[in-house]
C-alpha cells in the first residue's frame, strides 16, 4: 500500500499515465480546489477591475478591499430561496447546471501545469478538451427548455447557436497549431530536416513540441501563428458568452438569457461553470500558442544565471502583492471602525509575503516554476477578459454570427492551408 | 379596461380580447392565431432597464425583424398643463423644471422668456448672458447623460461612468449658483434672481479647460470602435423628408441633413452675440446623431467661452411688477432645448394665472418617429433607437 | 400671403392679425382642411410645430383649435385658429403632416375634440378607459375618474 503511494513519486509521468489511482485522486482534489479558488478570485478581480475601469472602487466593505466579497456572495446564493417554476420540467431543470458544471470541470483532467503536473496526459488531449467543453451547449439548451418560458428559451437557443458557430472557428485555429507540432525545425520559420509529419494531440506533447522548436507557436511562421491565435482568442470569448459577445445574457436586451429562471445556488453553478470554462479555454490558448509552462525565453536566455533570475519571479510576485497589501494598509482610514479591516488586510499581506518567502527556498523554487508560469499566463488572459467586458459595446446577434461564420471561418481556413503549405514547402 | 401587460398576451391566445386595442398594428384577420402567422407580439414593459423611464413599447415581430411598434405612454402624466391654470405665473416656474428633468435649466429658460414676451419686457443683458451660460452648461450635461445611457444600452459599460463623473462638475456649478443640482429653477421671469457667485467665472473657465480632453476620451472609446460602428451605422435611419413630416427637431433633425437650429434661425437670449456652428449629419442614422451631439457638445463649450469672456456688468433683473397680470393675448415661444424644439404656448386672460399653458415637448414628437425608424430593424436595434432619440419621459408625458 | 388667401376664400378667413410680433389667422372651420393643404404645399409650411386647443366655456363656440406651423425656407411661424362648438369635429391633418398623429390624439385626450380621418384616435396620455376630458375648464383640478381608479387600482381614490 505504502509503496503504491511512494512508487509514483519516483516516476516521471503524470498519475494517469502511471496508472496510480491514489495520486490521480490527490491531483484531482488539488486541481478542483485550485479551480474553485481561482473562480472565486476571478469573481473578486472582475468586480474590482471593472470598477476601476469605471472610475469607481468596487466592493470595499465586505473584507478589506472586498476580499471576502466572493465568500459573502457564495453564502448569499446558497441561502437564497430555491425557486423552481411551477411548470418547469423538474429533472431537466435540476440537471442542466450540473451538466454545464461537469463539462467545464472535466476538461481539467488534461490541462498541463507542468511536464508531469497534470492529472493525466491523454494522447488525444486537445481533442478531448474541445469535445468535452462542447457538452456545455447541451446544458445551455436544457436550461432554456426546462424553464418553460418564452424568453429563456429564445436566449438559450441564441446562446447555443453562438457557441456552436464559434467552435468551428476554434477548431480550425487549433488544427493550425497542431500542424505546427509536426515540425522539427528551430525558430519561427524552421521546419526541420526529415520532418516526420506526425504531430501530437496530447497537451504535454504540444508544449514540448514548442520547446523543441525553440519558439512559441504564437511566433511560428509569423504572422500565421499570430493570426491563428487571434482567431482562437476571439472565438474563445464568444464561446464562453462573454462581452462583447454576451447578447444572449445582457440585461438591457429583451431576451434575458437562459439562466433567468434560476436562482440561488443553481445560478451560482452556472456562473461557476462559466468562469471554469473561461479558465479552461484560456489554458488551451496558453498551451497551444504561448508555450505552456515554460518560462519566457528558455532557449535564448539560457544558463544558470538566467534560470536563477527567472526562478525568482514567483517569489517576487508574491512579495509584490504583499507590498501592495501593505500599501493598502497604510492608506486605510484611521477610524476605529476600520480596525478589523486593517488588521485583516495586514494579515493577508503577511500571508502573501510568507508565501513569497517560501517560494524563494530552492527546492520549492525549482518545483514551482512550471506551475507558476502557466498560471501567470492564464491570469493574463483572465485580465483580458475583464478588459474586454469593460471596453467594448455588445455585438448584435446577427453581427455576431456574421463574425463567426463569414469572418473567422474563412480566415481560419486560410491560415490552416497556409500553415500546411509552409510546413511542406519550407 | 385595464392596461394589459406582457403576462396577458400569452402566445397561445388566439386573438387579443379587444381588437381595438391593437388595431394600430393591423394584426390581420381575427381568425388567425399568433402561431399561424409566425408573428409575435411582445411587450417591452414600463419597467425596463433600457427605456429611459416608464415607456411601454409593444413590438410586433416576425422572428427577429420588427414589423411595427406601438408606444404606450402616459405613465408619468402629472397634468402639468392643468396645474398651470391654477398657479400664478411665478408659482408655475418650478413646475417647468420637472418636465425634462435632465435639462431643467432649458425648460425654465423657455418659460421665462415666453412670459417675458407676454409681459413685453426684456431681461437685461447681464441676465441674458448668465442664462446662456447656464443653458449651454445644461446642454452639455444633458448630452453627457444621453451618451452614457445610450452607450450602456448598446453594451459599453464604461462611458456611463466617465460621463457622469464629468457631469458632476457641471452640477457642482449649478449647486453653487442656485442651490439645486437637477431641478434648478434657475431663472425668474424678468431675469435671474441670483447674482453669479464669487468665482463663478473662474469655475466655468476651469471647467472649460477640464472637459475637452474628456470629450476626446469618450470619442476615443466609441467613435472608431468597430463594434460601435456596426451597432449604429444604418440603424434607425430617418430620411430628411420623413423627419420634416414627422416634426422631429433637435439633433435628430440635424442628423438627417436639415441645418436648422432655433438658436440661429430665431435667436433668443443673446445667442445672436455668439459665434458657433451647427453640426449636421448626412444619413440620419444613429451614428450621425451620435456625431452631431458630440459636436454640439464642443460647440456649447465654444459658446460658453465666448459668453464668459464678454459677460457685461449690470442689473440681472428687469422691472417686473410684483403682481403679474399680462394683457389678454396669446403667445408661442420656443427654444432649442437639448432634445429639440421646446415650445410654450401661453394664453393669458388678463388675470394673474395663465388661462392655458401648452408645452410642446420635443421628446413627445420625436418619440412618434420611433415606429418609422425601426421598421425592418432587429429587436436589439429598437433599444438603440430609443436611446438615440434621447427621450425623457417626464417631458413626453408632462 | 393673407391677401392671396383672402382672395381665394373671401369670408372664410375671418381675420389675420399680429400680436407681439407673431402672426396668426382665424379661419372658418369649413375651409380649414383645404387651407392646411395649401399652406403646406404652396406656402411651404412644411413643419407642423404643434396642434393644440383652448377651452372657453362662456363662449358659444367653446373651443379654439390651433395649428402652429413653421416654414423652414421662409423662417416664418404662423398660427391658424378655428373656433368650434362642443361636439363638433375637426378634419384631421394627418394626411398633411405625419406629426399630427400624436398631437391630435393628445388634443382628443385632453379636450374631447374628435378629428375626422385620424387613423387611430384613442387616448394617449390617460389610460384607455378614462372618462372625462381633463383640460376642459369644467374638470376639477383634483378630479379623477373614480370608477376607473376603483376598478383598476383597487383603491378608493387617488387622493
Amino acid at each position: 500500500m505504502l509503496d503504491y503511494i511512494t512508487s509514483y513519486l519516483s516516476s516521471n509521468t503524470t498519475p494517469g499515465q502511471a496508472g496510480n489511482v491514489f495520486w490521480a485522486l490527490v491531483y484531482i482534489m488539488i486541481v478542483f480546489g485550485g479551480i474553485s479558488v481561482a473562480v472565486m478570485a476571478m469573481n473578486w478581480l472582475e468586480r474590482k477591475a471593472l470598477a476601476h475601469f469605471q472610475i469607481r472602487l468596487g466592493p470595499m466593505r465586505v473584507g478589506p478591499h472586498g476580499l471576502l466579497q466572493p465568500i459573502a456572495d457564495a453564502i448569499k446564493l446558497m441561502t437564497k430561496e430555491d425557486i423552481v417554476p411551477a411548470e418547469a420540467d423538474k429533472f431537466v431543470f435540476w440537471i442542466a447546471p450540473l451538466i454545464i458544471l461537469c463539462a467545464s470541470f472535466a476538461v481539467y483532467i488534461v490541462v498541463p501545469f507542468g511536464p508531469t503536473h497534470a492529472i493525466t496526459d491523454l494522447n488525444i488531449g486537445i481533442l478531448f478538451m474541445l469535445g468535452v467543453s462542447s457538452l456545455s451547449v447541451l446544458g445551455v439548451v436544457m436550461a432554456g427548455w426546462a424553464s418553460n418560458s418564452h424568453y429563456p428559451l429564445i436566449g438559450a437557443l441564441r446562446s447555443s447557436a453562438q457557441m456552436v458557430s464559434y467552435e468551428v472557428a476554434m477548431g480550425l485555429a487549433v488544427v493550425s497549431a497542431i500542424v505546427m507540432t509536426s515540425l522539427h525545425g528551430l525558430g519561427p520559420y524552421g521546419v526541420g530536416v526529415g520532418t516526420s509529419g506526425t504531430g501530437t494531440l496530447s497537451m504535454i506533447g504540444i508544449v514540448q513540441a514548442q520547446q523543441e522548436q525553440h519558439v512559441w507557436f504564437l511566433f511560428k511562421f509569423f504572422p500565421l501563428g499570430f493570426i491563428a491565435f487571434g482567431i482562437f482568442a476571439i472565438a474563445m470569448v464568444a464561446e464562453t458568452n462573454r462581452a462583447p459577445f454576451d447578447l444572449p445574457e445582457a440585461e438591457s436586451e429583451l431576451t434575458a438569457g437562459f439562466h433567468t429562471e434560476y436562482s440561488g445556488l443553481r445560478w451560482s453553478l452556472f456562473m461557476l461553470g462559466e468562469y471554469a470554462a473561461m479558465i479552461a479555454v484560456s489554458s488551451i490558448a496558453v498551451t497551444l500558442w504561448l508555450g505552456g509552462w515554460y518560462r519566457p525565453f528558455p532557449n535564448t536566455l539560457t544558463g544558470d544565471t538566467w534560470d536563477l533570475v527567472f526562478s525568482l519571479f514567483p517569489g517576487l510576485t508574491f512579495l509584490a502583492l504583499a507590498a501592495i497589501a501593505f500599501v493598502g494598509v497604510r492608506r486605510m482610514p484611521k477610524h476605529p471602525y476600520f480596525r478589523v479591516q486593517t488588521i485583516g488586510l495586514a494579515g493577508f499581506g503577511a500571508v502573501l509575503g510568507l508565501i513569497g518567502l517560501i517560494l524563494f527556498v530552492p527546492p520549492v523554487r525549482d518545483r514551482i516554476q512550471d506551475i507558476y508560469w502557466f498560471i501567470a499566463k492564464v491570469a493574463g488572459f483572465m485580465y483580458l477578459y475583464i478588459w474586454y467586458r469593460a471596453t467594448f459595446p455588445r455585438y448584435r446577434f446577427d453581427q455576431l454570427m456574421k463574425v463567426g461564420w463569414k469572418v473567422l471561418l474563412p480566415i481560419g481556413i486560410g491560415v490552416l492551408i497556409l500553415t500546411a503549405i509552409l510546413g511542406v514547402v519550407l | 379596461m385595464t392596461d394589459r401587460t406582457m403576462f396577458d398576451l400569452k402566445p397561445t391566445d388566439p386573438k387579443p380580447a379587444d381588437d381595438k386595442y391593437l388595431s394600430h398594428l393591423e394584426l390581420g384577420e381575427p381568425d388567425k392565431t399568433f402561431l399561424d402567422t409566425n408573428e409575435l407580439v411582445i411587450n417591452m414593459g414600463p419597467q425596463h432597464p433600457a427605456t429611459h423611464g416608464v415607456l411601454r413599447v409593444i413590438l410586433k415581430l416576425d422572428g427577429e425583424k420588427v414589423l411595427g411598434t406601438e408606444c404606450v405612454i402616459g405613465y408619468l402624466h402629472r397634468g402639468v398643463e392643468k396645474i398651470a391654470e391654477n398657479r400664478t405665473y411665478t408659482m408655475f416656474n418650478p413646475y417647468v423644471d420637472r418636465m425634462d428633468y435632465v435639462a431643467a435649466v432649458s425648460n425654465g429658460l423657455g418659460y421665462c422668456e415666453a412670459v417675458e414676451k407676454l409681459l413685453n419686457i426684456e431681461a437685461p443683458p447681464r441676465a441674458k448672458y448668465i442664462r446662456v451660460i447656464l443653458t449651454e452648461l445644461n446642454r452639455l450635461a444633458s448630452h453627457q447623460l444621453w451618451l452614457g445611457t445610450h452607450a450602456l444600452d448598446i453594451g459599453a459599460m464604461t462611458p456611463l461612468f466617465y460621463t457622469f463623473r464629468d457631469r458632476e462638475e457641471i452640477l457642482k456649478i449649478f449647486e453653487k449658483y442656485c442651490g439645486a443640482r437637477l431641478t434648478t429653477h434657475a431663472f425668474r421671469i424678468g431675469g435671474c434672481q441670483y447674482e453669479t457667485y464669487e468665482g463663478f467665472e473662474r469655475d466655468v473657465i476651469k471647467f472649460l479647460d477640464f472637459v475637452p480632453p474628456k470629450i476626446d476620451e469618450y470619442e476615443e472609446l466609441l467613435t472608431t470602435n468597430r463594434i460601435w460602428l456596426e451597432r449604429t451605422k444604418n440603424v434607425g435611419v430617418i430620411s430628411r423628408a420623413d423627419a420634416i413630416a414627422l416634426g422631429v427637431t433637435g439633433p435628430v433633425l440635424r442628423a438627417s441633413g436639415v441645418k436648422w437650429d432655433l438658436r440661429k434661425a430665431q435667436p433668443y437670449a443673446a445667442y445672436s452675440d455668439f459665434d458657433f456652428e451647427i453640426p449636421i449629419g448626412a444619413n440620419g442614422d444613429t451614428y450621425d446623431r451620435y456625431t452631431v451631439r458630440m459636436e454640439e457638445m464642443r460647440q456649447s463649450l465654444r459658446i460658453i467661452r465666448q459668453a464668459v469672456e464678454k459677460i457685461p456688468e449690470g442689473p440681472i433683473m428687469a422691472k417686473v411688477p410684483k403682481v403679474m397680470k399680462p394683457p389678454v393675448g396669446e403667445i408661442y415661444h420656443s427654444i432649442e432645448a437639448p432634445k429639440g424644439e421646446l415650445g410654450y404656448f401661453i394664453v393669458s386672460d388678463g388675470s394673474t394665472q395663465p388661462y392655458r399653458v401648452r408645452i410642446r415637448p420635443p421628446s413627445f414628437v420625436n418619440l412618434q418617429a420611433l415606429d418609422i425608424m425601426v421598421r425592418g430593424a432587429l429587436v436589439a436595434d429598437v433599444i438603440a433607437v430609443i436611446g438615440t432619440l434621447d427621450i425623457v419621459l417626464g417631458e413626453v408625458d408632462r | 400671403m393673407i391677401a392671396k388667401l383672402k382672395g381665394q376664400y373671401g369670408s372664410g378667413i375671418c381675420g389675420a392679425n399680429t400680436y407681439l410680433g407673431q402672426n396668426y389667422m382665424v379661419v372658418d372651420p369649413s375651409i380649414v382642411s383645404d387651407l392646411l393643404q395649401i399652406l403646406r404645399n404652396r406656402e411651404q409650411f412644411d413643419y407642423c410645430v404643434d396642434i393644440t386647443a383652448v377651452h372657453y366655456p362662456e363662449r358659444e363656440k367653446q373651443f379654439d383649435v390651433l395649428w402652429i406651423l413653421y416654414s423652414f425656407s421662409k423662417n416664418e411661424r404662423i398660427r391658424v385658429k378655428i373656433m368650434i362648438a362642443d361636439g363638433e369635429s375637426v378634419p384631421s391633418a394627418v394626411s398633411v403632416w405625419a406629426t399630427a398623429n400624436w398631437l391630435e390624439r393628445e388634443v382628443y385626450d385632453m379636450f374631447g375634440i374628435r378629428f375626422d380621418g385620424h387613423p387611430d384616435l384613442k387616448r394617449i396620455l390617460l389610460p384607455d378607459g378614462w372618462k372625462g376630458y381633463p383640460l376642459r375648464k369644467d374638470y376639477g383640478i383634483i378630479q379623477q375618474d373614480q370608477e376607473w381608479v376603483k376598478a383598476n387600482l383597487g383603491i378608493e381614490s387617488g387622493q
